[in-house]
C-alpha cells in the first residue's frame, strides 16, 4: 500500500513539467481563496450564535466563540412566534412536498410515454408556463375567487407542481425505463397504473431524492406565499417570523427604558445569529446525506440527451 | 420456459403490425387518467391567470368583476410609460440583472474548471461541500445576515472599519451600495450550488480527447482552454438562455427585503413596484398593476425567444 502510493506520487512528479506545477499550485490557490471567503462569513454566524451576548454586541467575536453560552438557543425555544413559527413550517414542507411528488410524479410519467396521443401538445402546455405566466395580480384575483385567501392550501395547492421539476423528471423517466420494460409488463396484463407504482417508481429513487429535496427546500424557505397570502399570526411560517425579527429588527421595539435597552441589545444580536443557525442548518445538515443522489439524478434528469 | 418466452417475443410484433392503434387506446387511456389531476393543476393555477391577464386592458372593479369590467384599451400600458417611476424601475431592473448575469454567471464555470483541476480529492471534496452551504440559507435569512453585517452599531464589516480607524459606514442606507450587495452576496450564495451541474458536464467530457492532446504535448492550461471548455460549451449555452430569460425578473424577495426608504432610488424593482401598486396600496389598482406585470412578461417572452433563436442558429444548442 504505502508503497505503490509512493510510487505514484513520485510518478506524477516526473510528469509534471514546470508549467504544468505553476498550473496546480495556482489552480489551489484561487480555490483556496475562494474557499474561505464563503466559510468565513459561516464560521463567524456559527461562532456568534455560541458566544455570550456582550461579546455579540461589542464586536469580540472574530473566529471562534467568545464565553461560549448556549442563551442564544435558549431564547429562540423561549419566544412563542418562532415555535409556532418553526411547527407551521414543518407543516407545510411535510404535506406541500408530498403534494409535489405525488403531482410531479403523475405529471411526468404520461409525458415520457411516447406512445401517448398528443404528447407533443400537452408537453408544450406544461413547458409554456414556464417562459410566461400571468403575473402577481391575476393570481391573487383567482386564489382569492378561490377562498384560498388566509387558508393553510393556499401554502401548498397553488404551489402543488413546478413545471421545471416536472421536465426534469419526465427526462429521467424516458432515459432510464426502457421501452421494453413497459411492453414485456403490458403483455403479462400490468397496467400503466401498476407499473407506475410497482415498477418506475422504485427505479427512480434517486431523481425521486432530489425532488423531495428541491421541493422541500422550497417550501421551507418559501416567504412571498405567505406574505401575499397569509394575515394570520398563527399560521405564520418560520420565514414570516424571521423577516419580522431580522429584517424589520421588531425584537427591541418592546423595550423602552435606555438602561434596560442597553442590556437587552446583546441578547437581540445573539438572538438573531441563533435563529440564523436554527432555521438554516437542517438542510445543510441533511443534504450531504442525499447528495449521491443528487448528482446521479441531476445529471441524467437535466443533461440533454 | 422455452415456449412461453416465444410467446412474449411473438405478441408485440403480431399486435405493432395489426390492431395497433387499438390497442394503443386500449391502454393509453390510462395516461390520460394519470395526466388528469395535474393537467387540471395546470389549467387552473397557470392558464386561468394567463386569461386573466386581460384585466391589463380593463378597468377593474372588484364589484363587477374581471368579465364585467369596462375596456379601456392600452391605457393602463400608456400610464406607465408616462409615468414618473417608469424610467426608474425599468433602469433599475435592467441594471440589476445585467450586473447579476455578467459577474454571477462566469463565477460557477470558473469554480467547476477549478475543482476540476484539482488533484487533492479529499480538499476539493471540503471545498465543494463548504461553496454550496450557503445555497441553503433562505432569501429572508441572507438579508438578514447582510443586515446584521453591515450594521452600523453591531456589524463585523464596521468593526473592522473602526480597528482600521474609519467612521462606520451605514451601507444599507447609501443607495449607491444597494446594487453591489446585491449581486455579490448572490454570489457568494450561489456559485457553489451553480457549479455542480457544470461539473457533471465536465464528468461528461470524453478523457480520450485529454489523453490525445496530452500525446501532442498540450499543457494543462492549454487542456482546460481547448478541451474541458468546448465540451462544456452546450450546457453554458443552456443556462445561459435560461438565465436571459429571467432578466427581467430579477427576485422580488431580495429587492424587496433589502429595500428602506433612504436606498428606494436603486431598489425599487418593476416586481416590487408592482407589488406596492397592486396590493400594498390603501387605493389598489389591480389593473394598473397587472399591466406593469404584462409588460415586463412579453419582455421576458421576446429575449428568450430572441436568445434562443440567435443560440440555435450560431451554435444549433436549443431550449426546446
Amino acid at each position: 500500500m504505502n508503497f505503490t502510493a509512493k510510487s505514484k506520487k513520485g510518478r506524477n512528479k516526473i510528469k509534471q513539467s514546470r508549467g504544468d506545477r505553476v498550473f496546480t499550485v495556482v489552480n489551489d490557490l484561487l480555490l483556496l481563496i475562494g474557499f474561505l471567503i464563503v466559510l468565513y462569513p459561516l464560521i463567524y454566524i456559527l461562532s456568534s450564535a455560541f458566544s455570550a451576548p456582550k461579546a455579540v454586541a461589542t464586536g469580540k467575536v472574530i473566529l471562534w466563540p467568545v464565553n461560549p453560552s448556549l442563551r442564544g438557543f435558549e431564547a429562540v425555544f423561549e419566544h412563542k412566534a418562532i415555535v409556532t413559527g418553526f411547527l407551521n413550517t414543518i407543516f407545510y414542507t411535510v404535506a406541500g412536498t408530498a403534494v409535489n411528488i405525488v403531482m410531479t410524479v403523475m405529471a411526468a410519467y404520461p409525458l415520457s410515454r411516447k406512445s401517448m396521443p398528443g404528447r407533443r401538445v400537452l408537453l408544450f402546455l406544461f413547458t409554456f408556463t414556464m417562459i410566461f405566466n400571468g403575473g402577481l395580480i391575476p393570481s391573487y384575483l383567482l386564489n382569492s375567487d378561490l377562498g384560498l385567501i388566509n387558508t393553510r392550501a393556499v401554502m401548498i395547492i397553488p404551489l402543488a407542481i413546478s413545471v421545471y421539476n416536472v421536465i426534469i423528471c419526465r427526462t429521467f423517466f424516458e432515459s432510464t425505463i426502457p421501452d421494453e420494460l413497459l411492453e414485456a409488463s403490458q403483455i403479462d396484463g400490468c397496467s400503466h397504473f401498476r407499473f407506475l407504482l410497482q415498477m418506475v417508481v422504485p427505479l427512480s429513487k434517486s431523481i425521486i431524492a432530489v425532488l423531495i429535496l428541491y421541493y422541500a427546500l422550497g417550501h421551507w424557505n418559501s416567504y412571498f406565499q405567505a406574505f401575499i397570502y397569509i394575515t394570520d399570526r398563527s399560521k405564520f411560517p418560520l420565514q414570516i417570523i424571521l423577516r419580522d425579527i431580522l429584517v424589520l429588527n421588531s425584537v427591541n421595539d418592546i423595550i423602552a427604558d435606555p438602561q434596560l435597552y442597553a442590556a437587552r441589545q446583546g441578547m437581540a444580536e445573539l438572538l438573531k445569529y441563533s435563529l440564523i443557525v436554527v432555521s438554516s442548518a437542517p438542510f445543510m445538515i441533511a443534504y450531504p446525506f442525499v447528495a449521491k443522489h443528487f448528482v446521479k439524478g441531476v445529471m441524467i434528469g437535466s443533461v440533454k440527451g | 420456459m422455452l415456449i412461453s418466452k416465444k410467446k412474449t417475443i411473438m405478441q408485440p410484433r403480431r399486435t405493432a403490425r395489426g390492431k395497433s392503434l387499438r390497442r394503443r387506446l386500449q391502454l393509453d387511456w390510462q395516461l390520460y387518467v394519470i395526466l388528469a389531476l395535474p393537467l387540471i393543476w395546470l389549467i387552473v393555477f397557470q392558464y386561468i391567470p394567463m386569461y386573466g391577464v386581460q384585466i391589463a386592458f380593463r378597468d377593474f372593479k372588484s364589484t363587477k368583476g374581471i368579465m364585467g369590467s369596462d375596456w379601456v384599451g392600452m391605457r393602463n400600458f400608456t400610464k406607465f410609460f408616462e409615468s414618473y417611476n417608469f424610467q426608474k424601475v425599468v433602469v433599475n431592473t435592467l441594471t440589476i440583472s445585467l450586473y447579476d448575469l455578467a459577474l454571477g454567471f462566469p463565477f460557477p464555470i470558473i469554480l467547476a474548471l477549478l475543482l476540476n483541476n484539482c488533484l487533492r480529492p479529499r480538499f476539493k471534496k471540503v471545498v465543494q461541500v463548504v461553496t454550496y452551504m450557503p445555497y441553503f440559507i433562505s432569501t429572508v435569512v441572507m438579508v438578514g445576515i447582510i443586515i446584521q453585517f453591515t450594521s452600523p452599531k453591531v456589524g463585523i464589516i464596521n468593526f473592522a472599519l473602526q480597528t482600521l480607524g474609519r467612521d462606520p459606514v451605514d451601507f444599507m442606507a447609501v443607495p449607491g451600495y444597494f446594487r453591489h450587495i446585491y449581486v455579490w452576496t448572490n454570489i457568494w450564495q450561489g456559485t457553489g450550488w451553480n457549479a455542480i451541474i457544470y461539473l457533471s458536464a465536465l464528468a461528461a467530457v470524453d478523457p480520450g480527447l485529454h489523453e490525445a492532446a496530452m500525446i501532442d504535448g498540450a499543457s494543462r492550461f492549454k487542456r482546460v482552454v481547448h478541451v474541458d471548455l468546448p465540451g462544456i460549451i452546450p450546457t453554458i449555452i443552456i443556462l445561459l438562455i435560461m438565465r436571459v430569460g429571467q432578466i427581467m425578473s430579477v427576485g422580488f424577495e431580495k429587492a424587496f427585503l433589502m429595500q428602506n426608504q433612504l436606498n428606494l432610488n436603486t431598489s425599487e424593482l418593476i416586481s416590487t413596484y408592482v407589488y406596492k401598486i397592486g396590493l400594498a396600496s390603501a387605493a389598489a389598482d389591480f389593473s394598473y398593476a397587472a399591466a406593469i406585470g404584462l409588460f415586463n412578461s412579453v419582455i421576458n417572452l421576446v429575449l428568450i425567444a430572441g436568445v434562443n433563436f440567435i443560440a440555435t442558429k450560431s451554435t444549433e444548442t436549443s431550449l426546446w
